[in-house]
């Protein structure tokens, strides 16, 4: 028990410490406000501004998207609209998407890119994301809507109302605070993935103009920065983690705020 | 055996979940205006029962169900009928109350707004009416705006009521609905069922015998997914024909 703990919690302590030590002295006001100019990645002045916005442009269209067509499919698996027979093939499906390592879904996606005639663009990595957030945002849904309570359905079909609108007026609100928890855990995993923005999205030392263009992110940066054999850079990308880390940080705060905020109305 | 109409009739109608045959030939009438209770064991078809003539049954799988379900002169398997319609035409009040996850003013109005399409102070009157005929206005005017989790169970099985009632059905079926509440609350309860069946025909299920004895006009004994006997309350009670209706009531099986 006391062993356990302190494994989980010196892990969490070393990771942190370790970025925080080594990337401290990087962290500077240019660092979050200015995109990379010419020689920053041999030590010179600039920022990473690009990769903040990247990322973020990245991700978050990516989890509402995530979101939307995760939602139907979630509501939709319910035993109220298909046979479970059918649903715990889709269920089955979704697990293995899930366990899919994050490069398969860039090369794939990048099969599909050279197929159409796509470059690396924000809308390539977007489409990346989407899909690896996928099964994460639609299997945690699927989870804490069922556990629903199905006199609760009983309840809102017998004043006539369609399997529609229970769905998405009763039951999704019955489950708000278990969806809000998988669209952030969905969020934190597709902000901090390198692999299958890699190929998609590309680098860009500009911030993207339209959903054409080359985008860099936190992860692809800091990867950059670390192949480098200046040790100067390579702290800058320890400063660049940190970021990640704080961003990251607050996604599961604010998850924790929001599910608590939206028990409210739940019923037990 | 009763003057009026029958309100809802069965004709043969069986109940398979799998391979268990739960409703065995059930032909029963049910009279309108009365308070009709369904008695029996746990684990005799009684809920089964309650929930094919709302076709509630059939959202599970591996059912199957064959015979006529016959509500005001319709069957209600019929493919013209509505199944939102049969439904909101029967309002249904559970073992244990589940109010909607909203607040206690939307709980009522849901049902309003989902079928009607009238001002906001007509969904108020509508609200407040429902309310007041479920006896919970006084404990909740000034909290409309409160989530319904924070009611005690007997509020909210009122509340179930008024939600029940705010779509204007004609029937109410109750499925032993103070089994999960304290002795004061179920009383209101039965108060409330006293008061509604002079207007609506109300279908109760019950394993209490005594609340059966106390509300009950008109009594179908279930027994193992059959129906042995059903006839008047005072004759039922009183009078049992079949000897496992007589050993039911005399507490010999339970």
């Amino acid at each position: 028990m006391i062993v356990s703990l302190i494994i989980v919690i010196s892990c969490l302590i070393i990771i942190i410490g370790l970025v925080v030590f080594n990337g401290a002295s990087s962290i500077s006001v240019d660092m979050i406000t200015q995109t990379p100019s010419g020689g920053y990645y041999l030590g010179k002045g600039g920022g990473i501004l690009n990769a903040i916005l990247g990322s973020l442009f990245l991700a978050i269209p990516a989890t509402i998207l995530a979101y939307l067509i995760g939602l139907a499919i979630a509501l939709y698996l319910q035993k109220d609209f298909i046979h479970s027979k059918i649903s715990t093939i889709i269920r089955l499906s979704l697990d293995i998407l899930w366990g899919i390592p994050s490069i398969i879904y860039g090369i794939f996606c990048l099969m599909i890119m050279m197929i159409l005639g796509i470059g690396t663009s924000l809308i390539a990595g977007i489409f990346a994301l989407t899909l690896l957030e996928l099964p994460i945002i639609t299997r945690y849904m699927d989870e804490s809507i069922k556990m629903v309570p199905h006199g609760l359905k009983e309840g809102a079909y017998s004043l006539g109302s369609t399997k529609f609108e229970t769905a998405l007026k009763v039951v999704r609100k019955q489950a708000t605070p278990g969806i809000i928890a998988g669209v952030l855990l969905g969020l934190g995993r597709g902000i901090g993935d390198a692999a299958s923005i890699l190929f998609t999205a590309g680098f860009s030392d500009n911030i993207p103009g339209s959903i054409f263009d080359s985008t860099a992110s936190l992860p692809t940066m800091i990867y950059h920065l670390y192949s480098s054999p200046i040790p100067l850079v390579r702290e800058r990308a320890y400063a660049a983690a940190f970021i990640l880390l704080l961003i990251v940080f607050f996604i599961s705060i604010l998850s924790r705020y929001l599910s608590r905020k939206f028990t409210r109305h739940v019923i037990v | 055996m009763f003057e009026e109409s029958a309100k809802i009739e069965t004709k043969n109608l069986n109940v398979y979940y799998n391979k268990n045959h739960i409703l065995k030939d059930v032909t029963i009438n049910i009279p309108s205006n009365k308070l009709t209770a369904i008695i029996g064991p746990s684990g005799c078809g009684k809920t089964t029962l309650l929930k094919t003539f709302n076709r509630l049954l059939e959202i599970r799988d591996n059912v199957k169900i064959s015979g006529e379900v016959i509500v005001d002169n319709e069957n209600i398997f019929s493919s013209k009928k509505d199944v939102s319609d049969i439904r909101k035409n029967m309002g249904l009040l559970s073992q244990k109350p589940y109010p909607l996850p909203m607040s206690i003013y939307d709980n009522v109005a849901y049902g309003i707004k989902i079928h009607n399409n009238i001002k906001s102070e007509e969904i108020d009157n509508r609200v407040k009416y429902c309310l007041n005929e479920s006896g919970i206005w006084n404990e909740v005017k000034d909290r409309l705006n409160e989530p319904a989790s924070c009611l005690s169970l007997g509020q909210q099985q009122r509340l179930c009521l008024a939600r029940a009632l705010s779509v204007e059905p004609e029937i109410f079926l109750c499925d032993e609905p103070t089994s999960a509440l304290d002795p004061i609350s179920a009383q209101q309860i039965e108060k409330l069922l006293n008061k509604l069946k002079k207007n609506f025909t109300i279908i109760l299920v019950t394993h209490t015998l005594r609340q059966a004895k106390r509300l009950a006009d008109y009594v179908i004994f279930l027994y193992f997914g059959k129906v042995i006997e059903e006839g008047l309350a005072s004759e039922i009670f009183n009078n049992p024909k079949k000897p496992e209706t007589k050993s039911y009531i005399d507490g010999d099986i339970s």
